[in-house]
C-alpha cells in the first residue's frame, strides 16, 4: 500500500516538476526571443537584422503581374524590377529624360512615304506614311533562373511536359527543383508584343497599339480565329498557342539582338511605351511552361510568377502576406548614374555613382491594408518609407510661415526625412459639355462656366481637404510637363488676377458679374426667374466625403446656385459618365508618359466619351482646339510646339470646360538609413538605385523600441492581490456551516 | 439519427439554393456584367470590344436568370445563374475573375484564419467560463454586481476599439509584439498572441454574462443543493455538477460556430494582415469579384447548416434525454 502511495506520490512530484519546466522552458524562449538582436516587436526574424534587405508595403493585393497586362502603380512596384524594357527613364534627371535601358540606344525613328521610300527626318507629319523604330539590344543579358528554362544535357526541356501526378505536388515555382537561364533576343521582345495582341489577354494597350503598329490589328484577328470555336488548328497538346507561328507585319527581327517596329503616320510618344513594361521581352518558353494544364489550378500562371532579366526577381509570392523581390544572380549589370541635375551632387545624390546595381540584396514588401499599423510600424523602424495618410499628417508635417513643409519635432527627433513633388497628375472638376445648361458653346453658357470657376477655390479646397498637398492647377498640364508654363507666365488670366506679382483669385463680384452675362443674376434664371439648379454628381456618398460634399455646395451657393449632390456608387457614377447624363463631376487623370499630348487628349472632341467611348469625359469638341491638338501631337518639342500649346490652353481657358482643379503633391516619408531618395514619378524602376545602412537601422529598431514589462508584472500583482480577498472569502465560505 | 442526418442535408438544399439566388440577385442589382469587366480590365483605355470579349470569355454575356432567346430547359440552363451559381453544389468553386483557383485559394488561407480563430474561442470559452462560475459563487456581492457592470461595459465597445487600443498599447507602447503581420509555422506564434488576445479580451464581456445567467439557473436547483448537502467544495459543485448540467446551452453557442471558424474575421485579419478567409471575402467585395463572393457566401451557407447539424447531434451526446428523430 504504502509503495503504491509512493508511486501515486513521486509521479504527482514528476508532473509538478515536468510542469515547472515547462513553464521554466517557455520563460526561457521567450527571454531568449528578447535578447536577441532584434526587439520583441519586430515583424522580422532575427537572422534577418543586418541584411541588406529594404522594407516596405503595400496596401492592395495586385491583380496582374503579366507585364501584357500590368497597368496599375501597385503592379508596376513589382514588375518594374523585374522585367526590362528597351528604355527607362533617367533617374536623375529632370525634366524627366529617356534613356537606354536593355537597348544601346534611345530609337530615332526613320520616317518613309507610302511607297516606302526614306523621308528627311523634318518630313510634315502629313507625308509621313510609315516610322520605322530599329531597336539595338545589349548582348549578354541573360533570364532569372527559371524552370521554364531548365534543360537536360540533350536541350530538351525538363518541366514542358509534366505529369500530373508531379503537378499536384507543386506549390510555388519554388518547389521546382532546376532551373535554367539563357540570353534574351530580339525574338523575345517581338514575342511579347505578340502577347500585347492576343485578344485572349486582354492588354490594356491592345487598342492604342492597334491603331499604330503595322499588322497588329489583322495579327489580333488572325489569331482570334486561329485558337477560338472549332478552329483551333494551332492550339498545342497541352493548349500552348505559340506564337511564333503567327506573323506581324510590323515587327521583323534583323538578327539576334536587333528588331525592328513598323508603326503608321508619325507617333514620336512612341518611345515612351518602349519604356513601360509592356515592351519587356518575353521568352516562348514561359509561355508554354505554364500552359500546361493543372498549374493554373495552383495558381502558378504568368499572370503571378514573372520571368524577366532584369535586377531582381519574384523569390517570395504570396500577394496576400508579403511579396519578396531578391536579386537576380544572372543580371547583365548596370551602374549607378554619375550624372544628374543641378544640386543632386551636393545632396549626395551621386554617392554611389558608377556602382554596381542593385545596391539591395532584397526587398520585402507586407501587406498592410490599414493605415494605422503601417504608420506605427513605419515610426517604429519597421519599414524603410512610408507615404503620410492624412490621419497621421499633422503628427508628421508642419507648414512654415512661407508655406513650406517641414517635418515635426517629433520626426526629426528621428531623422526622418521627408520628399515632396509635384505629381504629373490632375483633379478637376468637368463640365458635361454635352448639357444644354452647362456645356455648350454659347457665350452664355461659357461665361457660367467661367463665373463657377472663379467660386469654387481650390486653394480652400487643398488646404482644407488634402493638408495642402497639391497645387492649384492653372491648366491641363501639370507642372514639369513640356508646355506647361512656370511662375506667372502659367497663371489663368480667366480665375486669377495679378495682384503685387502674385496670382490673387478674382473677386466674387467678377464672378456674379459673369453670372449676369450669363443670363443668371443671382443664380436666379433672368427667363424664367427659377433659381438656377445644378446637379454634382459623386462616386461617393459616405461620412468620410460629407463635409467636402457641403463644401462643394457652399461654392456654388456663393453666386446663388443650388446645389444638388447626386451620391452614388463608383460604377453608376461611370455610367451617367458613358452616357453623358451627368451635369458636374470631379474626375481626374494620371500621366501614362510625360507628354503634353497625354493630357491634351483628355480634350480632343474625337475621344469624347459619349460618343467615341474615349477618355474625354466631358465631351467637349472645339474645331480649333481639335485641329490644333492634331497639329501638336505629333511634333517634338521645340517653341513652336510649346506656341501651339499656348494657343489650345488659352482657348480650354476660355471655354473652362474643366474647373482646373489642383496637381496633387506627393509627401513620402523615409529614415535616414534609407538612401538615394529622388522622388521620380514617371520611372518605376527605381529599387535598384536604392541603399539601406541595415546596421543604422538595427540599432534605431533597437533603442526605438524596447519591451517595456512592468505594466505586466503590474497587472499580474494586482491579479493576486484581488485573487487574496476572493480566496478568503472562499475559504470562510468552505469552513462555515451549512445554514 | 443517419435516417436524421439524411434528411437535414435533404433540408439544406433549397436553404442553400434561396441563398444562392439571394446572393445572385443581390450582387447583379448592385453590379452589371459591364461593371465586372470595366473592374477587371482597370480604369484607363478600356474599349467596348474588350468588354464584351472579357464577359464572352467568362460566361457574363449571358442573361441573368431567364434566356428568352433560347428553347426549352436551355430558358433556364443557358444563363449566368446556372451556369455560375449551380455548379457550386459539386463544390466546384471554379476561378475567381482574376483567374486564381477559388479553391486553392480557399485550402491554403483557411489556416491562417484557424489559427486565430481556434485560440480565441479556447481560450475564450476558458476564460468565460471560469469567469462566470466565480461571479456565480459570489453572487449578490459586490463582486456580482460589479462584474456585471464591467461586462457590459466590455461588450458596448466596439470591436474596433480594442484592435486599435489594443495595437497601441502593447505593440507601440509597450513594445511587446509586432503590430501587425503573420508567418508560417512556429514564427506565427508572436504574430498571433495580440489578435488572440483581443480576440479573448473583447469577447468576455458578452460571454461572461450569458454563462453567469445560465450557471444562475441552474445553482438553485435541487441537485447543487443536494451536492452541497454531501460535503462537496464549492469548486467541485460548480465545476463539476453545475457546469456539466449548463452544457446543453454552451453547447449551443459553441458548436454551432466550429465549422464558421473557418470563415475567419473580416476586421481583424484586415487590421493584423493576416491572410485568412475574411480578407478573401472583403477582398472580393472591394475588387467586384463574383466568383469568390458566392463562393464564400455558398461555403458559409454549409457551413452554418453544419454548425445547426452538429449542434443537434451533440445534443444527444450530453443529454442521453434527447433523441433526434
Amino acid at each position: 500500500m504504502r509503495n503504491l502511495w509512493q508511486q501515486a506520490v513521486n509521479r504527482t512530484d514528476w508532473k509538478r516538476a515536468g510542469r515547472a519546466r515547462l513553464v521554466l522552458g517557455l520563460a526561457l524562449i521567450l527571454l531568449l526571443g528578447g535578447c536577441g538582436e532584434r526587439a520583441w516587436n519586430a515583424p522580422y526574424p532575427s537572422s534577418e537584422s543586418k541584411a541588406n534587405t529594404l522594407y516596405s508595403s503595400f496596401d492592395e493585393r495586385p491583380k496582374h503581374l503579366d507585364p501584357a497586362r500590368s497597368y496599375a502603380a501597385n503592379e508596376y512596384a513589382f514588375i518594374a524590377q523585374i522585367y526590362e524594357p528597351p528604355l527607362q527613364y533617367h533617374f536623375l534627371k529632370r525634366p524627366y529624360e529617356l534613356v537606354p535601358l536593355a537597348a544601346t540606344q534611345v530609337p530615332v525613328p526613320r520616317f518613309l512615304d507610302k511607297a516606302g521610300n526614306p523621308l528627311p527626318e523634318d518630313a510634315p507629319a502629313d507625308e509621313v506614311a510609315f516610322s520605322e523604330y530599329e531597336i539595338v539590344l545589349k548582348t549578354g543579358s541573360r533570364y532569372q533562373p527559371h524552370p521554364a528554362l531548365a534543360t537536360r544535357a540533350d536541350g530538351s526541356f525538363y518541366y514542358h511536359q509534366l505529369p500530373t501526378e508531379f503537378i499536384e505536388k507543386i506549390n510555388t515555382l519554388a518547389d521546382f527543383p532546376e532551373t535554367g537561364t539563357r540570353e534574351v533576343t530580339a525574338d523575345d521582345y517581338i514575342y511579347q508584343i505578340k502577347r500585347i495582341a492576343n485578344p485572349k489577354l486582354h492588354s490594356p494597350i491592345a487598342s492604342i497599339m492597334s491603331e499604330y503598329i503595322v499588322g497588329f490589328s489583322e495579327f489580333s484577328k488572325t489569331l482570334a480565329a486561329a485558337t477560338s470555336g472549332e478552329s483551333q488548328d494551332k492550339v498545342g497538346a497541352n493548349g500552348f498557342v505559340d506564337l511564333r507561328q503567327y506573323h506581324m507585319e510590323g515587327v521583323t527581327p534583323l538578327d539576334r539582338h536587333r528588331f525592328k517596329i513598323r508603326l503608321r503616320g508619325k507617333y514620336p510618344q512612341f518611345v515612351y511605351w518602349l519604356a513601360m513594361t509592356f515592351f519587356a521581352p518575353m521568352p516562348w518558353e514561359a509561355d508554354q511552361f505554364y500552359s500546361q494544364p493543372g498549374l493554373d489550378k495552383r495558381n502558378i500562371s504568368l499572370n503571378w510568377y514573372p520571368i524577366g532579366s532584369g535586377p531582381f526577381m519574384l523569390t517570395e509570392n504570396n500577394p496576400n502576406l508579403r511579396m519578396v523581390l531578391s536579386r537576380n544572380p544572372n543580371f547583365r549589370g548596370e551602374t549607378y548614374p554619375d550624372e544628374g541635375e543641378a544640386g543632386d551632387l551636393e545632396k549626395g545624390m551621386l554617392v554611389d555613382a558608377g556602382k554596381p546595381l542593385p545596391l539591395i540584396d532584397k526587398a520585402i514588401y507586407s501587406l498592410e491594408k490599414e493605415v494605422i499599423p503601417r504608420w506605427n510600424k513605419f515610426l517604429q523602424g519597421y519599414y524603410d518609407t512610408s507615404g503620410v495618410s492624412s490621419d497621421s499628417f499633422d503628427q508628421a508635417v508642419k507648414f512654415g510661415s512661407g508655406g513650406e513643409a517641414n517635418l515635426t519635432d517629433e520626426m526629426l527627433e528621428r531623422n526622418m526625412k521627408l520628399a515632396t513633388a509635384v505629381e504629373t497628375s490632375i483633379f478637376y472638376l468637368g463640365f458635361n459639355m454635352a448639357d444644354p445648361v452647362i456645356g455648350g458653346e454659347s457665350e452664355e453658357n461659357r461665361s457660367l462656366r467661367q463665373a463657377i470657376s472663379i467660386a469654387v477655390n481650390f486653394e480652400e479646397f487643398i488646404s482644407i481637404f488634402r493638408n495642402g498637398r497639391g497645387v492649384v492647377a492653372q491648366g491641363p498640364l501639370p507642372i514639369g510637363i513640356f508646355g506647361s508654363r512656370d511662375g506667372l507666365d502659367g497663371i489663368n488670366p480667366i480665375v486669377f488676377d495679378i495682384e503685387n506679382g502674385k496670382p490673387k483669385r478674382k473677386s466674387l463680384e467678377k464672378a456674379r458679374a459673369l453670372m449676369v452675362k450669363a443670363g443668371y443674376p443671382n443664380g436666379t434664371s433672368a427667363k424664367t426667374g427659377k433659381p438656377l439648379v445644378l446637379n454634382y454628381e459623386s462616386a461617393s456618398a459616405g461620412p468620410d466625403s460629407k463635409a467636402q460634399l457641403n463644401w462643394m455646395r457652399k461654392q456654388f451657393k456663393q453666386l446663388g446656385i443650388q446645389l444638388v449632390i447626386r451620391a452614388t456608387d463608383y460604377n453608376r457614377f461611370q455610367e451617367k459618365l458613358r452616357k453623358g447624363t451627368g451635369q458636374l463631376f470631379m474626375f481626374g487623370w494620371n500621366a501614362d508618359y510625360p507628354d503634353p499630348e497625354n493630357f491634351l487628349f483628355l480634350l480632343y472632341g474625337p475621344n469624347g466619351k459619349v460618343e467615341h467611348a474615349g477618355e474625354n469625359a466631358v465631351n467637349y469638341d472645339n474645331p480649333e482646339f481639335n485641329a490644333l491638338f492634331d497639329q501638336m501631337k505629333n511634333m517634338d518639342n521645340s517653341p513652336e510646339r510649346q506656341k501651339i500649346i499656348d494657343q489650345m490652353v488659352d482657348i480650354l481657358r476660355k471655354d473652362a470646360p474643366w474647373i482646373w482643379g489642383f496637381y496633387p503633391k506627393a509627401f513620402s516619408l523615409y529614415h535616414d538609413w534609407y538612401k538615394n531618395v529622388k522622388p521620380n514619378l514617371m520611372a518605376n524602376n527605381t529599387l535598384k538605385y536604392k541603399r539601406v545602412e541595415p546596421d543604422m537601422r538595427n540599432q534605431r529598431q533597437q533603442s526605438w523600441n524596447p519591451p517595456i514589462v512592468w505594466p505586466l508584472v503590474l497587472l499580474f500583482v494586482l491579479l493576486i492581490a484581488t485573487a487574496v480577498p476572493a480566496v478568503i472569502v472562499y475559504r470562510r465560505h468552505e469552513r462555515s456551516a451549512a445554514r | 439519427m443517419i435516417a436524421y442526418i439524411i434528411r437535414r442535408a435533404l433540408y439544406a438544399i433549397p436553404i442553400l439554393l434561396g441563398v444562392n439566388i439571394l446572393t445572385f440577385v443581390l450582387f447583379f442589382v448592385v453590379n452589371s456584367p459591364d461593371d465586372m469587366a470595366r473592374m477587371h480590365l482597370g480604369m484607363k483605355r478600356v474599349t467596348p470590344e474588350a468588354i464584351e470579349t472579357w464577359k464572352a470569355e467568362r460566361g457574363y454575356d449571358k442573361p441573368l436568370l431567364f434566356n428568352e432567346s433560347s428553347q426549352g430547359v436551355d430558358q433556364f440552363t443557358d444563363t449566368i445563374f446556372f451556369q455560375k451559381s449551380l455548379k457550386l453544389f459539386q463544390f466546384d468553386f471554379g476561378s475567381s475573375d482574376s483567374d486564381r483557383d477559388i479553391g486553392y485559394d480557399i485550402s491554403q488561407r483557411m489556416w491562417p484564419s484557424l489559427a486565430i480563430a481556434i485560440p480565441v474561442l479556447i481560450v475564450g470559452l476558458m476564460v468565460n467560463i471560469t469567469y462566470a462560475l466565480l461571479i456565480a459563487f459570489f453572487r449578490a456581492t459586490y463582486i456580482d454586481i460589479w462584474s456585471v457592470v464591467l461586462c457590459v461595459v466590455m461588450m458596448s465597445i466596439s470591436g474596433l476599439f480594442y484592435i486599435i487600443g489594443g495595437q497601441y498599447l502593447v505593440s507601440k507602447l509597450l513594445h511587446l509584439v509586432p503590430i501587425s503581420g503573420y508567418d508560417t509555422g512556429f514564427s506565427a506564434v508572436k504574430f498571433l498572441i495580440l489578435p488572440v488576445l483581443i480576440g479573448v479580451v473583447g469577447g468576455i464581456g458578452a460571454g461572461t454574462r450569458w454563462y453567469r445567467t445560465l450557471f444562475l439557473e441552474e445553482i438553485n436547483r435541487d441537485y447543487v443543493r443536494t451536492a452541497r448537502a454531501k460535503g462537496l467544495s464549492e469548486v467541485v459543485v460548480l465545476f463539476r455538477h453545475v457546469l456539466k448540467n449548463a452544457m446543453i446551452p454552451i453547447l449551443t453557442g459553441v458548436v454551432v460556430v466550429l465549422p464558421l471558424l473557418f470563415m475567419g474575421s473580416l476586421i481583424t485579419e484586415s487590421f493584423f494582415g493576416i491572410p485568412g478567409l475574411g480578407s478573401y471575402t472583403i477582398d472580393a467585395i472591394s475588387r467586384q469579384d463574383f466568383a469568390i463572393v458566392r463562393a464564400m457566401v455558398f461555403l458559409g451557407s454549409v457551413l452554418y447548416i453544419l454548425g445547426l447539424l452538429l449542434t443537434d447531434i451533440s445534443y444527444t451526446l450530453v443529454d442521453p434525454r434527447v433523441r433526434l428523430s
